[in-house]
């Protein structure tokens, strides 16, 4: 079925589909990191293979860079072995590499959009599942694995079985105090932790066109925890603008060329979806989850809910592994739970926008003396921005810790981890048991959430402090 | 990679959904930079209860893990499939594999074994009943079977997929095949496009 965007972004990098194969997809964009690759590259030597297009291949360092301390050499043998073997190999397949010390140096999620680099319909891949952000430009980007890493670096392709497509359509209007972040938790609460599994999704909807391209990229990024291969939304205006002047956007006649091009993109009226999922955000209150997948959340005025109300045995019996391994008891009031930690970053909420938003609830305030929180940009050209407005000071003034460029405490790699039994706002993607650290129990939410709750002490809002 | 026919051996349940990749290998043993040595990681966090499948005496050689829905979701990391590897399992019968898991698992040769709900609950019971019982997963057959239970069921597997576990393929050379079409639409890509090629260093 044509006239959808993710079949015009498909069908325009399909390079050969051979009869009994799944067809060949052709990749616009690579973007490799330290931790994800040195296997793929190591199995490239093993086989004498070049890097087919190492131009069309970008690197940083991200997964486990310190974010503290960068002015002396990195404590960790391991991160420190993986770095230098990054480094090595960009320089040995003449990649171009973000490393530490440049200001492109962040998160790939966020330097590739920063750069430019993610471009409407474009094929985006990197060994990171949440490849999916770069969809909010309408670009079909998904998270792969080491062996499809040395794929794609070996052929510039990837082996793809075509995904069907989803359309979650989203109307309505956000209300006071919400953000994408908390869209995105009510879209994947709806859609359960595999509901997307072999899908492509589409966001659609009144809702999300007045999403910025920060939000888009906050709801994309989160399609993964929904279970979907990759979520996309159809480029516009608000697209073109953030696209304009970046340092790889087209310029000239070759940025006149590819608007016209980028404007076709959008699915056509009338077109179908083999799923559609509708949501109403109008009624939507901001989101925290009190289990251990991102699709178990609740509203800021809720309770944390009984085991005993879910549908099926599977899920009650997931919602009691989850309470127990949370410290949770069925009934709490979810602004009743105290939190030790708030973490204020990652590829879904480390943007300068999210700063931003951190930062006006935390102007004047100071952090709850028992709660440790930090900040961690997205990148160092946020860090840079962000110091520019002074978010730095108000930081610190608050008693927050402002930190240096990388993944940090989402996935706790380099040291800034949860101790055993601590609890979280994160604004990050991930709630599973030990993501932030063996025992440590996150909830995610939004930054002005986060903030807030860092202010109190226990989970609540800007607008109640 | 060795073609894989056939595998025949314990089996070890594990009778959730949802099992993420973070559970499955965690985050700290990523940064390894070998594809080998992860076992002592698998299930890290769980195998600190001691009542966890895997603590089981007979699981240390058992070479089917049976698992529950969306077997695999979260993080990207191939890690998850080496340490199941490392550990033993050649195959995983699942209800459901995400995405990136199943794409994994046949890049590294571990059968991602899509078996009905209905089937894996019946292995879950003959399982529970005899933990020792023999599975077999005829990766030629597409079939997962507990001979002493009379339980054979089919299970599925993408035919591209079945071909190259069963041939041990390389997949870079089955694509490399293509060299000339790929050379080709890339000769017809949009000037726009981004491309960041500098000088390349003298070849090794």
């Amino acid at each position: 079925m044509s006239g959808r965007l993710f079949d015009k972004v498909w069908d325009r990098h399909l390079v050969v589909s051979p009869e009994g194969e799944p067809p060949l997809l052709y990749i616009d964009l690579h973007l490799v990191h330290e931790v994800t690759s040195p296997q793929a590259f190591e199995s490239l030597e093993l086989t004498g293979r070049p890097v087919r297009r190492p131009g069309l291949t970008v690197a940083t360092m991200d997964h486990d860079v310190p974010t503290t301390g960068l002015d002396r050499p990195i404590a960790d043998p391991l991160a420190a072995e993986q770095i230098s073997r990054l480094r090595r190999n960009c320089e040995l397949h003449g990649i171009t590499l973000h490393g530490l010390g440049s200001i492109e140096q962040g998160i790939v999620h966020v330097i590739g959009p920063q750069l430019g680099l993610t471009q409407p319909g474009m094929t985006v891949v990197c060994g990171d599942s949440h490849t999916s952000t770069h969809g909010a430009f309408g670009a079909l980007a998904f998270g792969i694995g080491t062996s499809e890493v040395e794929h794609v670096l070996a052929t510039q392709t990837l082996r793809q079985a075509k995904p069907a497509a989803m359309a979650v359509t989203v109307e309505g209007q956000l209300g006071d105090g919400m953000t994408a972040k908390d869209l995105v938790l009510g879209i994947v609460r709806a859609l359960g932790p595999g509901g997307g599994v072999g899908s492509v999704i589409e966001y659609r909807g009144d809702a999300i066109r007045a999403l910025s391209m920060e939000g888009r990229m906050t709801v994309c990024n989160m399609s993964i925890e929904g279970g979907a291969r990759a979520g996309m939304i159809a480029p516009d205006d608000t697209t073109f603008a953030f696209l304009d002047g970046r340092r790889h956007s087209p310029r000239g006649k070759d940025w006149e060329a590819a608007l016209d091009d980028w404007r076709g993109l959008g699915t056509d009226d009338g077109a179908e979806f083999d799923h559609e999922v509708r949501l109403d955000v109008s009624a939507l209150q901001p989101a925290i989850t009190w289990g251990t997948t991102p699709a178990q959340s609740v509203s800021i005025d809720d309770k944390i809910p009984d085991p005993g109300s879910f549908a099926s045995p599977a899920q009650q019996q997931a919602a009691q592994r989850a309470l127990t391994y949370m410290g949770l008891e069925p009934g709490t009031a979810i602004r009743d739970v105290p939190v030790d930690v708030v973490f204020i970053g990652s590829c879904t909420n480390g943007r300068l926008e999210d700063l931003r938003a951190a930062a006006d609830v935390l102007r004047g305030r100071h952090a709850h003396p028992r709660v440790r929180a930090l900040v961690v940009p997205g990148s160092a050209r946020v860090k840079a921005e962000a110091e520019a407005e002074g978010l730095d000071k108000l930081f610190t003034q608050a008693g927050v810790e402002w930190r240096s460029a990388g993944c940090s405490m989402c996935l706790g790699m380099n040291g800034d981890i949860l101790a055993p039994g601590q609890r979280s706002a994160s604004t990050s993607n991930r709630n599973f048991e030990g993501r932030q650290g063996p025992g440590g129990r996150t909830h995610l939410v939004s930054p002005a959430v986060a903030a807030a709750t860092a202010v109190a002490g226990h989970f609540t809002l800007p607008g109640d402090l | 990679m060795p073609g894989i026919q056939r595998i025949a051996g314990r089996a070890v349940a594990v009778d959730r959904d949802d099992i993420d990749t973070d559970q499955i290998i965690p985050a700290a043993w990523l940064k390894r930079v070998e594809r080998t040595g992860f076992a002592p990681g698998l299930f890290g966090a769980w195998r600190e209860d001691r009542s966890f499948a895997l603590n089981r005496p007979g699981a240390a050689g058992s070479k089917v893990l049976i698992a529950g829905d969306n077997f695999g979701c979260g993080s990207s990391r191939e890690h998850a499939v080496w340490a199941l590897q490392d550990f033993g399992f050649a195959a995983v019968v699942s209800p459901g594999f995400a995405d990136i898991f199943r794409g994994n698992a046949i890049g590294s040769g571990l059968v991602p074994a899509q078996a009905a709900a209905a089937t894996v609950a019946r292995l879950f019971a003959a399982l529970a009943a005899d933990p020792d019982a023999e599975v077999v997963v005829d990766v030629a057959a597409r079939t997962v079977a507990i001979p002493a239970a009379g339980i054979e069921e089919p299970f599925a597997l993408a035919d591209f997929a079945r071909w190259r576990l069963l041939e041990g393929l390389d997949d870079i050379a089955l694509t490399l095949r293509h060299e000339t079409a790929i050379a080709a639409f890339e000769a017809g890509r949009p000037a726009w496009l981004p491309a960041l090629d500098r000088v390349r260093p003298a070849a090794r």
